[in-house]
């Protein structure tokens, strides 16, 4: 555009948001309103924290994890981080002598790396649990279980988490 | 007052697998936010769960601060024999709250 | 179309999303409706369905509690004097009523306070509480699955008729109208997120960005704050007079609360 106008204060655009899928101008300008400056309150306190793998190494004390025999599902993209819906299910005949003893749940980018350990037994008759889960940003998780048998297996995830477009307060 | 809400099938056939669920209401403050005078409002989460079915433990969880406002979880049993299913929440103050629910197994 | 983006860095942040041509104005028709749930993903909506995982029904059952609890100076709880929470069945639905007492119109969360303070001689507690909260969600709760039925009180017309101006006149920083969303733009996106028709219908609701439940009063400020207006006080004729607007606009649509929200 080579011509430039003063606009007049009193006219005003006509209203249109963008389309569905359509390019993400309004997630930048939410982004300029100040939801940006909530999140960035997060990353001084995450420098502090330990890497996903150590995070794992914690839990399995060291031991190798392989991947497989669980399943996570999570929503790939999710409308508010505060509450994200997690199953994980572990393949296990969930006997006396063949079950999951705990699983572990961690994430990739919130300021702790852990989530929540469940503890299991062979009379829960099948490893699943839910729980709802707190995502401060797009991120991988990941799912570890224990078997009683002492190997590890895990799954992992990633979710994209979509800001609000609304927030409460500026102060 | 009660501020938890557990789901037990009140009836269900020996062997057979049920679905549990337990919630509870609580803020889970992860000790990371700051009030509106830029001060961190400290943490208190509920840190524990533990569920117990006829006396005997059968489920635990281990909660940190990623775990949503008012925790939920779910989880199975099998039905083995008619009893109680109770549920004790702590917190990082040491404070308690628990809920049961009574499960007739024919 | 789109503007140089030098001119836009002066516009405040909404109205920067705001640039493409012209949607349609104007009232919704009345089968496009949608509740915002039907706005909402499917593991949101399952959230609200599933009465054993809805957050919300922590505050229902707290509610049915303090519905028994005798406070204040007389001694009584709300059922000593409504009897079974059958009784409210519809009731929520058909708020705000008029109140002829102050001839002005009240909201439920206004009676409640008010049948606290002078049926049971007991302090109210504020409208945002844990229990104010609690014990307007059971009683809206009672209506779940009703109609939204606005009484045909003439009375109240002056008050709906304040409601719509407030809700199509500009206001903010922003300088946009309710209406400017939630008839002109409800198909469109902000962001991640769905503008949606803005329908009362689930409230006292559990908004997963809270992390517990709230009034519709919570979130009109909320709207306020994003077109950084000046929000009205809580309890204000104002906020009642839009209720009374956004009650009528919803008429028929069916109650939901305890709602589930992002």
């Amino acid at each position: 555009m080579t011509e430039r106008t003063i606009r007049e204060p009193t006219i005003r655009e006509p209203i249109a948001l963008e389309p569905a899928g359509g390019p993400s101008l309004g997630r930048r300008a939410v982004l300029a309103g100040g939801v940006g400056i909530l999140v960035m309150a997060l990353p001084l306190r995450a420098l502090a924290r330990p890497s996903l793998e150590q995070a794992v190494a914690g839990f399995t004390g060291g031991a190798p994890v392989n991947a497989g025999r669980v399943r996570l599902t999570v929503p790939p993209l999710v409308e508010n981080g505060n509450a994200v819906g997690v199953t994980v299910e572990v393949e296990s005949p969930m006997s006396e002598a063949a079950f999951v003893r705990r699983i572990g749940l961690f994430n990739e980018k919130n300021p702790q790396a852990d989530v929540a350990i469940f503890r299991l037994g062979p009379r829960n008759g099948r490893a699943r649990i839910s729980t709802r889960i707190r995502l401060a940003t797009s991120q991988t998780v990941l799912a570890v279980a224990e078997l009683s048998d002492g190997t590890y297996w895990s799954s992992e995830a990633n979710v994209i988490v979509t800001l609000a477009a609304c927030i409460e307060d500026l102060s | 007052m009660t501020r938890s809400l557990v789901s037990v099938p009140p009836t269900a056939r020996r062997g057979e697998i049920v679905d549990i669920r337990a919630m509870i209401a609580h803020p889970m403050e992860t000790g990371y936010r700051m009030g509106p005078n830029g001060a961190e409002i400290p943490r208190h989460i509920i840190t524990r769960l533990v569920c117990t079915y006829g006396g005997a433990e059968v489920f635990s969880a281990e909660f940190f601060p990623a775990v949503s406002a008012n925790p939920f979880v779910a989880f199975s049993l099998i039905a083995a024999e008619s009893g109680t299913v109770a549920f004790e929440w702590t917190d990082d103050e040491g404070q308690t709250e628990t809920a049961s629910a009574e499960i007739v197994v024919s | 179309m789109r503007r140089p983006a030098a001119r836009l860095l002066v516009l405040a942040p909404l109205a920067l999303a705001l640039l493409a041509g012209a949607a349609q104005a104007g009232d919704i028709a009345p089968h496009e409706r949608r509740s915002g749930s039907t706005f909402m993903a499917p593991e949101t909506q399952a959230m609200q369905a599933d009465d054993t995982g809805n957050p919300g029904m922590l505050w229902v059952l707290q509610g049915a509690g303090l519905w028994e609890q005798k406070a204040g100076a007389s001694g009584r709880s709300c059922a000593d004097c409504h009897g079974s929470a059958a009784s409210l069945r519809g009731v929520a639905a058909r708020y705000p009523a008029f109140d002829a007492a102050s001839g002005k119109p009240i909201d439920l969360s206004g009676r409640i306070r008010q049948c606290r303070s002078e049926r049971q001689g007991a302090t109210p507690w504020p409208r945002e509480s844990d229990e104010q909260l609690a014990l307007t969600t059971f009683v809206a709760h009672q209506s779940r699955g009703l109609p939204i039925t606005p009484p045909a009180e003439p009375r109240l017309d002056p008050y709906r008729e304040t409601g719509r101006q407030l809700f199509t006149s500009r206001m903010g920083q922003l300088d946009l109208s309710c209406a400017n969303c939630h008839d002109d733009n409800w198909n469109q996106r902000l962001a991640g997120s769905a503008v949606t028709q803005a329908h009362p219908t689930g409230y006292p609701l559990y908004r997963l960005e809270w992390q517990g439940i709230g009034s519709l009063q919570r979130r009109l400020r909320n709207c306020m704050i994003g077109v950084r207006a000046e929000p009205f006080a809580a309890g204000s004729e104002e906020f009642i007079a839009l209720e009374l607007y956004l009650m009528q606009r919803a008429a028929g649509m069916s109650m939901e609360t305890p709602g589930v929200r992002p």
